[in-house]
């Protein structure tokens, strides 16, 4: 009970000081606005291939919006010294880590949905498969936000976090079978597009809204989760051993 | 019944610095216990290890009785840290960071605003509570920062440097504060490097130099090998050997030494008459301006004991806060 007061305590105070924050969100509907538009334009097909562009821009909204605000939170709170005070706090180390997090997967998810809404008013969104594409949607954040950690636990600067997650986010935008299907990439990218996890994520919503996915879903939740797991576990590990001197 | 704090052979490096080197004392529950030292004595790092912010290289750390060595979270609840520079959240107001803090340690919410505001009048900054923390002056904020520390009523509290870099009036408050606070029975581990400050609040200091104890007492032992003892300080111009010698033979009874700015210093065991040895001094062809009797304190022990100019520590921490 004590130790859930805390979790909610920091989830609150970090959604007031970061994500409700206006400009942070008009960002989570710009965003995604104007990804929508760019790849609307560019395809150059009508209103119908909107369904087709959704997964593409979800998954953008998602990746930008959970690691560049967690760098933020982390890191500056981490130079700050704020950061000491929730160490100093006398609730498990992993439950301060999945609330400091928190917010960044709910925002991540809020943000998946602006497109999603705008798209119900233009076209008919009744033929996608939501039991897969809301745990999809979720995952996607979870592992994103994770993502996100691991960086910001990596370096000590907020620009270093931002430089260092553009990194990772621009080559997995291109790589993960979102734009371009990853069957048509050179061989010799194709294990990189695997080791990615949007790349689960982004076949989970592509068999969600228009049914033609690559992997079983099995294997897409279940790599997305492992690779949840794995980077939470990474960065607990990484700043137990540097930040706790 | 266990001791608050019970510490044994603590060291921690950091590359190339042995910042503790086999630390070891103890707090008895109530106590208020003094860490006096120079800058980068190690009294931060002490505190870091002990509140589990960092891990001792070799040693073993017990708070109340729990092992807290391999477990540094162990205790934590029991533990309030009022760190050196305020940490707060820019973001929130005085209020808002009041019962953030508290809510950290699992407290309702109702009790929470209660006992912000409450803090927040007893520490005088119920006018500022609405305000954000960042617009807070360096005094306030350290107030607040306090408030922070003792909002989930610890049993024991680490301060580290209360009172360096805020005004001379807020440094007196911050005092009364403190030795409040223990009258009310709180466990107090304070660091700083005013001696003064250590004499007048703690029950027992430990002065810390270079990662090492060099000595642990009570106030009024280690006062004691000073009792019965006079000194007499005088200012003169024109002193020399020469005259320094020729006192010696003149009064057999009294120790001299000359110090720097031309300061004699006359120790005895007995009252020292100034009559005599102001003339002395002046037929001997000096001019004496000024001549003032010591009271023994615990700025002495502290020289004799460390080696340490007490002066040179507080100018260098003064030059440092203010830069900052
Ligand atoms: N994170 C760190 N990395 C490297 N060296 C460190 C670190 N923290 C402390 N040190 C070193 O350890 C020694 C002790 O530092 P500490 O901060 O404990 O001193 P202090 O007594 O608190 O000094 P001050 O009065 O200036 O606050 C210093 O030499 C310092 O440079
Ligand atoms: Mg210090």
């Amino acid at each position: 009970m004590k130790d859930w007061r805390a979790y909610f305590a920091i989830l609150a105070k970090d959604m007031k000081t970061y994500y409700l924050k206006p400009p942070n969100i008009s960002w989570g509907i710009i965003f995604p606005l104007v990804w929508t538009g760019m790849f609307f334009i560019r395809s150059g097909s009508g209103l119908g291939s909107i369904p087709n562009l959704l997964p593409g821009v979800i998954s953008v909204a998602i990746l930008f919006g959970t690691t560049s605000m967690l760098a933020v939170n982390i890191t500056f709170e981490k130079k700050n010294r704020s950061f000491e005070r929730l160490l100093l706090a006398p609730i498990p180390f992993e439950l301060l880590m999945l609330a400091k997090t928190g917010g960044a997967i709910l925002f991540g998810t809020a943000n998946a949905f602006v497109p999603v809404i705008i798209a119900a008013f233009i076209v008919d969104l009744s033929g996608i498969a939501w039991a897969a594409f809301v745990p999809g949607i979720i995952l996607i954040a979870m592992s994103s936000t994770f993502l996100g950690l691991f960086i910001a636990v990596a370096v000590s600067e907020v620009f270093e976090a931002q430089t260092f997650s553009n990194f990772f986010r621009f080559p997995m935008i291109f790589l993960c079978g979102l734009f371009f299907p990853i069957a048509k990439l050179p061989v010799f990218l194709k294990p990189f597009s695997y080791a990615l996890p949007l790349t689960y994520g982004a076949d989970i919503l592509h068999g969600a809204v228009h049914g033609e996915h690559a992997l079983p879903y099995l294997l897409d939740f279940g790599a997305l989760t492992a690779f949840c797991l794995v980077l939470f576990a990474a960065s607990l590990w990484n700043i137990k051993r540097k930040w706790i001197l | 019944m266990f001791d608050a704090i019970a510490v044994q052979g603590i060291k921690k490096r950091f590359d190339e610095v042995q910042a503790l080197d086999g630390i070891s004392f103890n707090v008895k529950k109530g106590e208020l216990f003094g860490f006096l030292g120079p800058n980068g004595a190690g009294k931060t790092t002490t505190i870091n290890v002990l509140t589990g912010l960092a891990r001792p290289d070799a040693g073993k750390v017990v708070i109340d009785g729990i092992d807290c060595t391999r477990r540094p979270k162990a205790a934590q609840h029991l533990v309030g840290v009022v760190p050196d520079e305020s940490n707060l959240y820019p973001e929130l107001s005085g209020f808002g960071n009041l019962c953030f803090c508290a809510a950290l340690y699992g407290m309702p919410s109702k009790e929470r605003k209660r006992r912000a505001q409450r803090l927040l009048a007893d520490f005088g900054l119920d006018k500022a509570a609405d305000r954000k923390f960042a617009t807070y002056s360096k005094g306030m904020k350290r107030k607040l920062t306090i408030a922070a520390g003792i909002i989930h009523r610890p049993e024991i509290l680490f301060l580290d440097e209360p009172t360096t870099g805020i005004d001379v009036a807020s440094a007196r408050q911050l005092r009364q504060l403190i030795s409040d606070l223990h009258q009310s029975g709180t466990t107090i581990f304070l660091t700083t490097h005013y001696i003064e400050e250590a004499e007048r609040l703690c029950d027992r200091i430990a002065f810390i130099v270079s990662g090492r104890i060099v000595k642990t007492d009570s106030v009024a032992r280690l006062l004691q090998p000073l009792r019965g003892r006079h000194v007499l300080e005088i200012t003169c111009t024109g002193i020399t050997a020469k005259i320094e010698r020729a006192l010696s033979v003149e009064f057999p009874g009294l120790d001299f030494s000359i110090g720097k700015q031309s300061i004699v210093r006359v120790e005895a065991g007995e009252e020292i008459r100034v009559g005599p040895l102001v003339r002395f001094l002046e037929e001997a062809g000096t001019e004496v301006a000024e001549a003032r009797k010591v009271k023994p304190s615990l700025e002495e022990v502290f020289i004799k004991v460390t080696g340490i100019e007490a002066e040179a520590m507080e100018k260098e921490k003064e030059r440092k806060g203010r830069k900052e």
